[in-house]
């Protein structure tokens, strides 16, 4: 049988999580960055995130930069502008 | 966390490789908060197909059947019964297919598993065409939209399958729209359609796709808003045959608004458009008739 | 153990019962129909506690199995012709994924044009899906045939999924003495199915997956080839233990019958074998010396014993009851691709006979059998063709 990363499988299967091989960041070209002091810890970026790539720090969030491609829409839902796309990668 | 207005549970990992601002990870990310760990997923050929997996890797933190294109209903009506004799009868089995996998090659398995009431969810993430195979029409591509199919010169003449009024018509006990951007209300549908037992639920989510609807990534949750507030995308749940409708625009927006943002819509004419508000117009109409009525 | 009269439909039926199928999925289809039906009938009555999924199509019945052995159930199908053909694309995934399933298929022509008798064409089209194939002669080789097919399948070095082969009409719907074992002798010999791939919330596994061509897409069709491989001494051993349990003898990949000094034998699958039998019973009173083969598992094909049969005769017949347009009958292409890596190879006849349920009858292998022993014949002859038959 044949053995993959270390496991003998039956079949075609998977069960490692993703996150071990994100290629995520080579994909950005612009970068989240939170404005701490105007971030309200409302947590509608985080319910709008794809990935997910944001988690709850705190009172506020964080971005988990392993896997959050710069999309940008966690910036487009902001209400009060607390995140900032900035140029990355290019 | 109490701002949270979704549930906090955490059941898809990042690190897969839907594009960016991708509708139909955020419909999954949605739909798995609503299900819960006790979910198994049936994923045919679909963009989800290729974004769940590839080996040994997988974003999915519930179990998961990939199948074969047409067959996702099948297989989830026999998923289920198999788990449900090996005591694990309690676990949702949730088909997740796109609109190609649900309107066209994958109807006659729907159609049947709806016909036999099977104890499944289906829920089919409806971005419009065959994107994971590159943005070819499906029948569920609205007249008029640009696909590498139906380029200028050789547009898609006829209208958008209605699959939630064809889904009614089998007569099963719950068909909802449900919408992203609208996170709280597509989570209460999911959790509804995972409490009702016996009969098969049919979730159908307008899933924006960037890549193919020809739009900024970062625009997807903005999208997704216009197609409610236009009511182009209605927000409906239909209960044992009877109609509601869950989210209405206390300021509707002009189809052309929701249009004008995504390139795919740039070859209609201002007579098209017009065309299609009429359209979205009378059904909105019959929408509340049903409402009613029923 | 009872005897009782049963059709090949019924003895198909009453092994699914037997060996305690889970979940069937199934759609009917002439001369298939009966089954279905019987095993209706057999769920309703409370003879069998088994779920019974009614689909829309073979190509769902198909899926659905796949399923419900995912989710760890002993599943259940049976089809024929168009259906068999429409369930192709699934019977690779039942493959590919590992499933044990056991499907009956009723042999049956291909259209168009519309024909629903015996014709080997279906199963032999799916030869290449990864399926373990086994032609049955009689219906009590069908029930025994398909009782034994579940602990092949699920021999943990095995996990592939069987299809047993039964004629259409000539056993399908015709009545033959059938010795009915006991449920608790096949309970003792055929244990609860107990998978390997398990979907459940606690593994959180994900099956079907995507492979590009440096993952190990290669290296599992490599252990399906490996695991057909290992049926074969599974067969021998499943066999043995049924044997020793019901007191029904080992048929093995190929059965001989008077093959004992015979200078000229014929290969046959299915009924056309009991056919043969007749020929080869009036040849011998005669004096001639003629044998016949009967090749009964054709996936895994049985290189090895198919070039022990050249070896040991000089000229060998072949009837097929399928063809491959554009190439050759498939038994008579397999077979001389194991025949010509002998030194000497025999001198092989093929026989294209019986397409769309066309009668064969034992006078008519008889002259066959006088084609082989007079050395006349062309490399490949249709048999029984008629001129000007509208």
């Amino acid at each position: 049988m044949t053995t993959v990363q270390g496991r003998q499988i039956t079949g075609p299967m998977a069960w490692i999580s993703s996150r071990k091989t994100s290629t995520a960041a080579s994909w950005r070209t612009q970068k989240p960055v939170l404005i701490e002091a105007k971030c309200t810890g409302c947590m509608i970026c985080w319910k709008y995130c794809p990935e997910p790539a944001i988690e709850p720090s705190g009172k506020k969030i964080a971005f988990m930069f392993d896997v959050c491609k710069g999309c940008g829409v966690c910036a487009a839902v902001c209400m009060v502008k607390a995140i900032d796309m900035v140029p990355e990668g290019l | 966390m109490s701002k949270m207005t979704v549930p906090e549970i955490e059941l898809l990992d990042g690190g897969h490789v839907a594009c960016q601002g991708c509708g139909a990870a955020l419909s999954m990310r949605l739909f798995l908060k609503g299900a819960g760990p006790d979910t198994a997923l049936v994923i045919p050929a679909c963009c989800w197909a290729v974004i769940a997996s590839s080996m040994p890797n997988t974003c999915l933190r519930v179990p998961t059947v990939l199948s074969a294109f047409e067959a996702a209903a099948a297989v989830a009506s026999g998923l289920k019964a198999g788990l449900r004799r090996k005591g694990a009868g309690d676990v949702t089995v949730a088909a997740f297919a796109g609109d190609g996998g649900t309107a066209d090659i994958g109807i006659q398995a729907l159609s049947g598993a709806a016909e036999r009431s099977e104890d499944i969810i289906y829920v089919c993430y409806d971005n419009e065409a065959y994107m994971n195979t590159g943005i070819q029409r499906s029948g569920a591509t609205p007249p008029g939209t640009w696909t590498t199919t139906t380029p200028r010169g050789l547009d898609k003449k006829t209208p958008k399958k209605d699959m939630p009024a064809i889904m009614v018509a089998h007569r099963i006990p719950y068909v909802a729209t449900l919408n992203p951007s609208f996170a709280e209300d597509f989570v209460a549908k999911v959790k509804k359609a995972v409490s009702i037992h016996g009969g098969t639920r049919y979730l159908h989510i307008l899933a924006d796709c960037p890549t193919g609807w020809k739009h900024d990534p970062s625009q997807m949750v903005e999208v997704g808003r216009l197609a409610t507030w236009s009511r182009a995308w209605p927000l409906y749940e239909v209960e044992n045959g009877k109609y509601r409708i869950t989210w209405e625009p206390s300021k509707v927006v002009p189809v052309t608004d929701y249009m004008k943002v995504q390139g795919r819509f740039s070859g209609l004419t201002p007579e098209n458009i017009d065309g299609i508000q009429k359209s979205v117009d009378e059904r909105w109409l019959k929408l509340k008739a049903l409402a009613s009525a029923t | 153990m009872t005897r009782e009269l049963l059709s090949g439909n019924q003895a198909v039926g009453e092994a699914v019962r037997l060996a305690r199928v889970e979940v069937i999925a199934a759609y009917p289809i002439t001369p298939q129909t009966t089954i279905v039906e019987h095993l209706a009938e057999a769920i309703a009555k409370g003879r069998m506690d088994c779920d019974y999924i009614t689909v829309e199509s073979e190509h769902s019945a198909m899926a659905a199995c796949i399923g419900a052995s995912l989710g760890g159930a002993r599943t259940f199908t049976a089809t024929s012709s168009h259906g068999l053909a429409l369930m192709h694309e699934m019977l690779h995934w039942a493959s590919g994924q590992r499933t044990p399933i056991v499907m009956a298929n009723v042999n049956r022509a291909l259209g168009p044009p519309w024909n629903i008798w015996v014709d080997h064409s279906d199963s032999m089209a799916q030869r290449d899906t990864g399926w373990i194939q086994i032609y049955a002669e009689t219906n009590q080789e069908v029930l025994d045939t398909v009782i034994q097919a579940y602990k092949v399948a699920e021999d943990k070095r095995v996990m592939l999924p069987a299809m047993v082969m039964e004629d259409a009409f000539v056993l399908s719907h015709t009545y033959m003495p059938v010795d009915m074992p006991e449920q608790s002798v096949i309970d003792k010999f055929l244990p609860p199915y107990t998978p390997m791939q398990k979907v459940h919330p606690e593994t959180m596994e994900l099956y079907g997956s995507f492979s590009p061509p440096d993952g190990p897409y290669m290296e599992l069709r490599r252990d399906m080839e490996n695991a057909m491989n290992a049926s074969l001494p599974v067969f021998k051993e499943v066999e043995a233990d049924y044997a020793k349990l019901t007191g029904r003898p080992a048929l093995g990949l190929m059965e001989e019958y008077r093959t004992d000094g015979a200078d000229v034998v014929m290969v046959a699958m299915g009924s056309m074998a009991a056919t043969a039998r007749d020929s080869v019973d009036e040849l011998r009173k005669e004096g001639k010396k003629v044998g016949l083969v009967r090749l009964r598992v054709f996936r895994p094909f049985p290189h090895d014993y198919v070039r022990s049969i050249g070896e040991r005769f000089d000229t060998v017949g072949i009837l097929n009851r399928a063809y491959s347009f554009g190439s050759g009958g498939p038994v008579s292409t397999e077979m001389c691709s194991s025949l010509l890596t002998l030194p000497d190879p025999p001198k092989v006849a093929s026989f294209i006979a019986g397409l769309g349920g066309r009668d064969l009858r034992p006078a008519d292998v008889s002259k066959l059998y006088g084609k082989l022993i007079d050395g006349k014949f062309n490399q490949e002859e249709w048999i029984g063709l008629k001129e000007g038959v509208v």
